[in-house]
């Protein structure tokens, strides 16, 4: 964490005076006092008032503050509904926030054709509420999706606990109509299945809104399982839990949520939600099937053989929806059970190949006594991704330091395995540095590569996600001359 | 292999200093797709092997010259498949070959593209360096999805390594049901069915003659069976296996012959295009057509296809001057040039394939 920047009143008076040339002054917020909402995102531990904020009505006026920021050279954040956990939409002291708040129009739901072309501040839920009258639903089921937006969704590959089944976000967008720095208006992908070229499209999907601003979304729908049931699993140590969801996967299966939580977590929700969760269980696993009434009859009782065959010390499946809604709850709500039982807690987002998991789990467990902190771990157990929940409190000198440590150091680990430093959340500000970690120098040039071929004058979010060569130099250096990453003395920006 | 990689890197070194083409080539089961270039053939086959096998955490990690024939018998052991069910088109066919092609097969419209399951990509730039990107998990979002971008890049970016890819479980059961139909018809009743739970993981219609074959739990396809056998009067295809094989290797009868074959990629619910004989697949979303490959025709075809917002290529035979695949808008071609500029400055690989 470091203090905020302060904002240059005249520079902010220049840019503010070409923006109200071009656009109404409704959409247009300089006064301290309305740009304070924007301060931070979903990584709230960081904030910085922004120079301005704009609310454009349409692409026209996309296009004109774009226009503006290459031709005054103001770096530009795009925001959606800003519960990014990385920091991704943070504001900069010199930049203007496009926010897609007034972009919020479903504009066609097609039922025939199952898709949906909706604008980028749609939320992700409304789009499956549009489209349920038709038994249709957007898939991708981040835990945020009654706020996020699709635009917000397409700038971070969001996830959820039904991906592994269903995809990312990369896996049900069909087109994005992006307008580029340069003024251009660029369709990618289409309403086929392919479109001619290079997958520009793919490249754009997660790249955490560094390559162009999106107007217009064109989402795929599914038809919706008639039904769903979920298997809640004990397990006396999380070993056999994860060798258990391998041997659900060797078994031919893909579950429609596969979500493991350890006894830490279990014991964390609990008094919040009371679904009933087994408190001596070292692991907890959640295994969902859907599909037709006899479909998911067939793989319940497939999941259920599995799952005892690989020792699994008590199992229950739902027997209604309220059931399977209270067997959920808990695993949805570990992050507000974190901030009830915690002033603060850090959550982190590293991908590892499950095999590893004892590894991994056995030396975050050591870590807990190093740094002095407690931390949750919540798993989603089918495609790896962790969410570990470390609790500290910031008012307590030290801690908001040794937190991050803590997850650097976990980040680290991930990567040592063989896997990612963010699964589902972003790099943003918050794991820009552990991007020297997983990334070579020249690697991290083929990112500014990528970069430049979209927004050669880097005005796009340009602090965020990839880090310049010469920030991981000196992050080597200090490394190797201190031992501990001074993180608090680096620049931010 | 540490030895046929700085090979690898050494030609590559010398085709940039002398700003020399080479033609990326594995085992040429594709030369005929993309546009015919020159060049000294830089042949990855002897880069070969499975790294990484784990089929309890669905991911394949080869090298690119592995041939596909290879890691299909290594998921079968275990029961799993590359669910986008790639074309191999000849015995040699290689998974570099697959994924810079990025071509998919019938189950397509169902699990998804190929580029929707490659998950991470070693990469030679056109500086010899070795670049790494993604990984070996589902849910990585560290930097941009360069890998994905790979697919079907034609071997343009960079020579790619080593590539893993998501797997998937073979289904329980499958089944296919025949069902008399013409066109208008099919692509309709393909639609509506695709926005209902069904187990649906291919189609083809031809000839007044659809199609359809259905991929799941016992349970799922059974009940499929029953409700569109009974309610449309489908019929169990026998030997179905072999129909999916020969539709997916364009050994089926409507590939015959020397005529141009053109690929149209088009929204599903498009209807009938009278542009000549076709074969529907995907749903009604790819649809192969035999036409003339001149300038003329070419110009007629994707004219039809780019004002129902799809594209069109020039898939097999023709004339190719007039383009092999539909030309890009200028703000895209400029996003290409640049990527096509920054990974390979020299422009040594594979220039010209695409456009």
């Amino acid at each position: 964490m470091i203090p905020a920047i302060p904002v240059d009143p005249e520079r902010r008076q220049q840019v503010a005076s070409a923006l109200r040339a071009v656009l109404p002054a409704r959409c247009v917020l300089h006064d301290p006092e309305d740009t304070r909402p924007y301060e931070c995102d979903g990584l709230a531990a960081y904030r910085q008032l922004p120079m301005i904020v704009t609310l454009p009505d349409n692409e026209e006026q996309v296009l004109a503050i774009l226009k503006v920021c290459r031709d005054l050279k103001v770096p530009i954040v795009p925001r959606g509904a800003g519960t990014g956990l990385s920091g991704g939409a943070q504001p900069m002291a010199d930049g203007v926030v496009i926010s897609t708040a007034r972009l919020n129009r479903i504009l066609r739901v097609e039922p025939y054709a199952r898709t949906a072309v909706v604008q980028p501040g749609v939320r992700n839920l409304a789009i499956s509420e549009a489209a349920a009258p038709f038994g249709l639903y957007y898939a991708p089921d981040p835990s945020s999706q009654i706020a996020c937006t699709i635009g917000g969704n397409v700038a971070e590959n969001s996830g959820g606990v039904h991906c592994l089944k269903y995809g990312l976000t990369v896996h049900n967008v069909l087109r994005a109509r992006v307008c580029t720095i340069e003024g251009d208006v660029i369709e990618l992908g289409g309403e086929a299945l392919d479109a001619p070229g290079l997958d520009l499209l793919a490249v754009f999907i997660g790249s955490e809104g560094m390559l162009g601003i999106v107007t217009e979304v064109t989402v795929k729908l599914v038809p919706k399982p008639a039904m769903a049931q979920v298997i809640m699993a004990s397990f006396d140590d999380v070993v056999t839990g994860g060798d258990a969801v391998a041997s659900v996967i060797a078994a031919g299966i893909i579950p429609a949520g596969l979500e493991m939580m350890d006894r830490t977590s279990s014991r964390m929700v609990e008094p919040f939600v009371k679904a009933g969760y087994d408190l001596d269980a070292a692991a907890i696993l959640l295994c969902e099937a859907d599909g037709t009434a006899l479909e998911v009859a067939e793989e319940i009782e497939r999941m259920t053989a599995v799952l005892q065959e690989a020792g699994a010390s008590a199992i229950a499946v739902s027997q209604n929806e309220a059931e399977r809604l209270r067997f959920w709850s808990g695993r949805k709500n570990a992050f507000p059970a974190a901030g009830r039982i915690s002033p603060d807690y850090y959550c982190m987002d590293g991908t590892i190949p499950r095999k590893h998991l004892a590894l991994v789990l056995s030396r975050i467990e050591e870590m807990e006594r190093t740094y002095g902190l407690r931390c949750a771990n919540v798993f989603h157990a089918g495609d790896g991704n962790m969410h570990p929940l470390i609790l500290f409190d910031a008012n307590q000198p030290g801690e908001l330091q040794r937190a991050e440590d803590f997850g650097a150091a976990i980040l680290a680990l991930c990567v040592e395995v063989g896997g990612t430093i963010t699964g589902e959340h972003g790099v943003g500000v918050e794991k820009i540095d552990s991007m020297c970690v997983q990334f070579s120098s020249k690697e991290l040039e083929a990112f500014f590569t990528v970069k430049r071929a979209f927004d050669p004058g880097m005005l796009l979010n340009p602090n965020k996600a990839v880090p310049a060569l010469q920030r991981c130099a000196e992050m080597g250096r200090m490394r190797v001359s201190g031992g501990v990453l001074p993180f608090a003395d680096l620049p931010r920006f | 292999m540490q030895q046929i990689l700085e090979q690898f890197q050494s030609q590559v070194r010398a085709a940039a200093a002398g700003k020399r083409a080479l033609r990326i080539r594995g085992g040429g089961t594709k030369d005929w797709y993309g546009q015919r270039i020159e060049g000294e053939i830089l042949d990855t086959r002897a880069y070969s092997g499975i790294v990484d096998y784990e089929p309890t955490e669905l991911v394949i990690t080869a090298r690119c010259g592995t041939p596909l024939r290879d890691i299909e018998a290594a998921l079968a052991e275990r029961k799993q498949m590359l669910a986008f069910e790639p074309p191999h088109f000849g015995e040699g066919a290689t998974l570099g070959g697959m994924i810079s092609a990025g071509l998919s097969g019938p189950r397509r419209a169902s699990s998804g593209a190929l580029r929707d399951f490659v998950l991470g990509a070693k990469l030679l730039d056109g500086k010899g360096e070795v670049l790494s990107f993604g990984g070996k998990v589902m849910k990585n979002v560290a930097g941009y999805d360069v890998s994905r971008l790979l697919a079907g890049s034609m071997g343009t970016l960079g020579l790619l390594l080593e590539v893993s890819v998501k797997v998937l479980p073979v289904a329980y059961r499958e089944a296919t049901l025949r069902f008399s139909m013409n066109e208008t018809d099919a692509i309709r009743k393909l639609n509506e069915w695709a926005g209902q739970p069904l187990p649906i993981s291919g189609s083809c219609w031809h000839e007044g003659v659809l199609a359809l074959r259905l991929s799941g739990a016992q349970a799922a396809v059974d009940a499929a069976l029953r409700s569109l056998g009974g309610a449309h009067g489908g019929e169990l295809m026998p030997d179905c296996d072999r129909f999916w094989a020969s539709l997916r290797e364009q050994r089926h009868a409507f590939f015959d012959g020397e005529a141009p074959v053109w690929r149209l990629s088009v929204p599903s619910t498009f209807g009938a295009i009278d542009l000549g004989p076709q074969l529907i697949e995907w749903g009604g979303a790819q649809r192969w057509l035999r036409a003339d490959g001149d300038a003329a025709t070419a110009q007629r075809i994707r004219a039809t296809v780019a004002a129902c917002g799809g594209h069109a290529t020039l898939f097999r035979g023709g004339d190719k001057s007039a383009g092999v695949f539909q030309p890009l808008a200028p703000a895209i071609a400029k996003i290409h040039e640049r990527l096509k500029a920054g990974f390979d400055p020299s422009n040594i690989f594979n220039p010209g394939r695409m456009y």
